[in-house]
């Protein structure tokens, strides 16, 4: 008896050790062929080269065009998920209906559920024509229409955590303000907001990261132009995209072009691996103040 | 009584109110356009056929059946492969698991796991699966790539679902003198599988929307062919509307509104199911 619950104890344990074999091989992958890759390539160039040709016979190994582009359409995700995503997360808290808030959140939640293939399609077929309307010289890929598609994707993220976190407040905190007068406007955002400003950062630096490796809807509306430019109109190439045209591609193993996307994954996986431990940390640091 | 004049605070407070509520009805909006335009777009397409026929290059001839075969062979070795492992770390980790460093590392280490871009998984498949132990580009090693990203939803649903079950519980079968696995498996366990079960159908909802990772793996765009085993390549419905969506002609745009009509409905489906599941589950059982 007490010798079967020892193994069971034991399959089970390597089970969640599953989950840290999991991370190892990630790191250990990443690094060993990024080392490959700059024993050819020296870091300086990889750092601050502003071009980015490896499948061209001129070839070029700066990572900025690559990073330029993730980082252009996450700004633009984020400039449109986090005001509509915050002031959606105030007013279902503070001001509708709880019906309407059961009603709506749920709702909300089916944008994240949507498969990534499907905003991509909708940003090419759709907002992109329609952009075309307002603005003449929009590119057909351009960074604009599927940063603001990836937007309307995060939205439900910061939704949905900021409310848990604006509903963790303690209703003393809430009825105070109301009983010196305050209106709920300056109850939200002068008490309730900064209460609950912990959660509300995670939940934003969440969507971030979210943005920062979102794959398929740039891959299909952004273009496969890598550029260092920061104009919305253009078209961009992400790290993401890079990664998915190369592996669709016909290129052998160990060559050089191969170990590009590596460097690149690693330089993606860095940036994903500092915001999640911001928010870990946070939320380890902060997350229990009221409970 | 004076009436209040809306001034100051109050119109900001009034303001505010609708211009969050247009916010609300915009995000609600953009839904029911993207529904509206791709339903318009590709339910002409759906038919019998469509569900039938091979891919081709005459679009009006082109169907899922390859596309559909293999994604749900595909969701059958993945579910084989993440369900036992995942269940099994999520339950040791908050019944067994200690509160040392140790759990502490695991923590910190799924919760990065959580937010590691799928197609990180990609390269990780690609070098692990596909190239060090030659599984190719396979239904199996697509598998293996798919289990090891949906494993983090797994156990943080598992985790969940069991610390939500009261320790009142657990004591009164201690005190019966059962055993910590009689207690985890008898008692534990049947009380939080509502929860469980509510994660479980939520990433597999997840996996079977993946494209990047099992583009990375190299699954193909164009199979002409059913899998029929493990080692077989293989492609999935959201491989085959990336295709579609990425060529010029109209009429392939059509067939790409169609297959992600079809995708969506397997989607809302499974959450669907999920969130009655999980109603139902947190009605019957209260403690």
């Amino acid at each position: 008896m007490r010798r079967k619950e020892k193994w069971i104890e034991l399959v089970m344990m390597a089970c969640s050790l599953v989950t840290v074999f999991t991370t190892i091989g990630i790191i250990l992958i990443l690094a060993i062929e990024t080392i490959k890759f700059f024993s050819e390539v020296s870091i300086g160039e990889f750092l601050t080269d502003t071009q980015w040709t490896p499948l061209f016979s001129d070839k070029h190994f700066g990572i900025l065009p690559l990073l330029c582009g993730t980082l252009l359409t996450t700004t633009i995700a984020i400039l449109l998920a986090v005001p509509l995503g915050l002031v959606i997360a105030v007013y279902l808290n503070e001001y509708a209906s709880p019906r309407f808030t059961a009603l709506v959140k749920p709702v909300l939640e089916v944008l994240a559920a949507i498969p990534t293939v499907v905003y991509g399609f909708f940003a090419l077929q759709f907002v992109t024509p329609l952009l075309q309307k307002i603005i003449p010289d929009l590119n057909g890929f351009n960074a604009l229409s599927p940063g603001l598609v990836m937007g309307i994707m995060i939205i439900p993220y910061i939704t949905s955590l900021s409310e848990d976190a604006l509903r963790a407040v303690p209703r003393s905190l809430r009825e105070a303000s109301y009983g010196m007068g305050a209106t709920r406007f300056q109850t939200a955002f002068r008490v309730m907001v900064p209460a609950a400003s912990s959660g509300i950062i995670i939940s934003v630096i969440l969507a971030i990261s979210r943005a920062l490796g979102e794959t398929m809807i740039v891959a299909i509306a952004a273009g496969q132009e890598p550029k260092l430019t920061f104009n919305p109109k253009e078209s961009v190439e992400t790290i993401t995209t890079y990664i998915v045209q190369v592996s669709m591609g016909d290129i052998p193993q160990d060559s050089l072009e191969y170990k590009t996307i590596f460097a690149a994954g690693l330089t993606l996986f860095v940036f994903t691996f500092i915001l999640n431990n911001i928010s870990f940390f946070i939320r380890q640091r902060f997350q229990n103040k009221y409970e | 009584m004076k009436k209040r004049s809306l001034t100051g605070a109050r119109l900001t407070d009034v303001l505010f109110k609708y211009i969050a509520l247009s916010f609300t009805i915009l995000a609600l909006a953009v839904l029911v356009i993207l529904l509206v335009d791709i339903f318009s777009k590709g339910l002409g397409r759906i038919h019998w056929d469509f569900f039938r026929n091979l891919p081709s290059r005459h679009a009006e001839r082109s169907g899922i059946m390859t596309a559909l075969a293999g994604m749900l062979s595909l969701l059958f070795f993945t579910i084989l492969f993440a369900l036992p492992v995942g269940i099994m770390a999520g339950v040791y980790l908050q019944e067994y698991g200690k509160r040392n460093r140790f759990a502490k590392f695991i923590e910190i280490n799924i919760a990065n796991l959580a937010g590691v871009p799928s197609v990180i998984y990609g390269i990780l498949g690609l070098t692990f699966f596909v190239r060090i132990l030659k599984l190719g580009n396979s239904l199996i090693a697509g598998a293996f790539t798919l289990s090891l990203l949906i494993l983090p939803i797994i156990i943080v649903a598992t985790r969940e679902a069991i610390r939500a079950v009261p320790d009142s519980l657990r004591e009164a079968s201690y005190g019966m003198g059962a055993t910590k696995w009689q207690t985890t498996s008898k008692i534990v366990f049947p009380s939080a599988l509502g929860g469980i079960l509510t994660g479980i159908i939520l990433a597999i909802s997840r996996a079977i929307g993946e494209t990047a990772p099992l583009l990375v793996i190299g699954a193909l765009v164009y199979v002409p062919f059913i899998p029929e085993g493990p080692g077989d390549q293989f492609t999935t419905l959201p491989i085959q509307i990336f295709n579609w969506t990425s060529r010029p002609q109209a009429a392939f745009i059509v067939n790409a509104a169609a297959g992600i009509i079809v995708l969506l409905l397997i989607t809302f489906l499974l959450n669907s199911i999920a969130i009655y599941i999980r109603n139902k589950w947190y009605k019957k059982i209260k403690y």
